[in-house]
């Protein structure tokens, strides 16, 4: 049984127990639901916040991503452990990369928006290539002849790249036409 | 901006870079078009190059060294070639229209390379962003996501059965055991195959049926099952095409061959 009142240190754990063996981010709904309702969410914010900083000296950092939050090795690690896996990570061609940039800052696009900005044609390969990995999907169909499929990103997207929300995307350039000498 | 470093072989030489003028032998032409995005890309980058001022294009001379481009293209890569041309149309439209003399009261408004600027500075800005969202580390790259292994051991719970559920669970199956008691599956003597080779051979002579005019009602239920059974078939196996106009109008059956 829970008792009525756990000292911060237990709640931390339980906390770090379920976040260190969830196989997804965890939301704050999802971790309330430890608590059986007994839990604020101003207090479950203020002890993740607080287990972030008892992990700073760790090799381990908590992290807030789009879904949730969740446990990630630090950076600094990444090559070395790098060397435990065979493959390489997948490397994007160009296209794929500048067709994910316009969907990501210009979403919901068609693939003629894609085209129109790129000035070529899309390779439907590109556009599967981001479906599988998760990072983008179709969220509806834009009412013109042909009812093209809108593309947008999805949360995974902002999960595996360590973000919160679009907003933390490297800033767009802004178009300089006011300064168009014309 | 410079496309990415290209290693290729021509003649057996190595090309380190881009040659300084705009001539490219045929040959490694593939090799460069595989460098450029597209005509927005090449076009920034004969801009860049030539440190060429992006909000003053000299049309003549931009729209020259892409012709010269897509010649050699057009030669070699066609299907690539389409989207270059379409470019090449409009550079050409923009130049035309800058010689023709304008209204007076439009010039301050109206420069035919606006949208052309336009473009090319948002692809530009795609391009500059793409390669930031490159940079950024991801999971299963630079991000590893910790996952300790924790086992769910989930107490079984086991339903709690009574007498009177296992009578009411025993009369249903009585009761379902007795629409099984007369159904005796005998091998029917019509066979699909024969009834596939039946409807081909109205079809030969009356060229198209109607869907219903495949079944003879008066045949019994049996006979209309194979002969839809055989229907289905000659479909799957292509020999017959079935179609409709429109949602719930008649169905039309034809032999393939007759159609060819």
């Amino acid at each position: 049984m829970m008792q009525e009142t756990q000292s911060i240190q237990q709640l931390k754990n339980i906390l770090e127990a379920a976040l260190l063996t969830s196989s997804q981010p965890l939301a704050l709904e999802e971790m309330l639901r430890l608590f059986e309702g007994k839990m604020e969410r101003a207090t479950l914010r203020m002890l993740l916040d607080e287990l972030k900083s008892d992990w700073n000296e760790r090799t381990l950092e908590l992290v807030q991503i789009a879904s949730g939050w969740r446990f990630q090795a630090r950076i600094e690690y990444a090559e070395v452990l790098g060397r435990l896996s065979p493959e390489k990570p997948p490397k994007y061609s160009r296209a794929t990369l500048e067709t994910l940039a316009i969907i990501a800052y210009k979403q919901p696009v068609t693939r003629g928006d894609i085209e129109e900005i790129r000035g070529v044609a899309v390779n439907q390969t590109v556009l599967r290539t981001l479906i599988e990995r998760g990072w983008i999907d179709v969220v509806g169909h834009r009412d013109v002849p042909g009812r093209p499929s809108l593309f947008a990103t999805t949360k995974n997207f902002l999960d595996d790249l360590n973000l919160r929300s679009l907003q933390e995307l490297p800033p767009i350039d802004n178009l300089p036409q006011q300064e168009m000498e014309i | 901006m410079l496309p990415p470093v290209i290693s290729a072989r021509l003649h057996g030489e190595p090309i380190a870079s881009l040659p300084q003028d705009l001539y490219i032998p045929p040959e490694a032409l593939e090799v460069y078009l595989d460098a450029f995005e597209g005509p927005l890309d090449l076009l920034l980058y004969l801009i860049r190059k030539h440190n060429l001022d992006i909000l003053d294009i000299r049309m003549a001379d931009l729209t020259q060294q892409y012709m010269s481009y897509v010649d050699k293209m057009h030669a070699a890569k066609l299907e690539l070639a389409a989207d270059y041309l379409l470019m090449s149309a409009m550079l050409i439209e923009i130049k035309s229209r800058m010689l023709l003399p304008r209204p007076v009261e439009l010039e301050q408004e109206d420069d035919p390379r606006a949208e052309l600027v336009r473009r090319l500075l948002e692809y530009e800005a795609i391009k500059l962003v793409a390669q930031k969202i490159d940079a950024l580390p991801q999971v299963g790259r630079e991000l590893l996501v910790a996952q300790a292994c924790f086992e769910h051991v989930a107490k079984v719970q086991l339903p709690i059965v009574e007498m009177e559920d296992l009578l009411v669970a025993w009369r249903s199956v009585l009761e379902r055991a007795k629409h099984y008691t007369h159904h005796h599956i005998s091998r029917e003597q019509l066979s699909v195959r024969e009834h596939m080779s039946l409807i081909l051979r109205r079809l030969q002579q009356e060229g198209m049926l109607e869907f219903t005019q495949i079944f003879v009602i008066s045949e019994g239920v049996q006979k209309m099952v194979t002969y839809f059974l055989a229907l289905l078939e000659l479909a799957r196996e292509g020999l017959v095409k079935m179609t409709q106009q429109a949602a719930y109008s008649p169905i039309y059956v034809q032999a393939s061959e007759l159609m060819a």
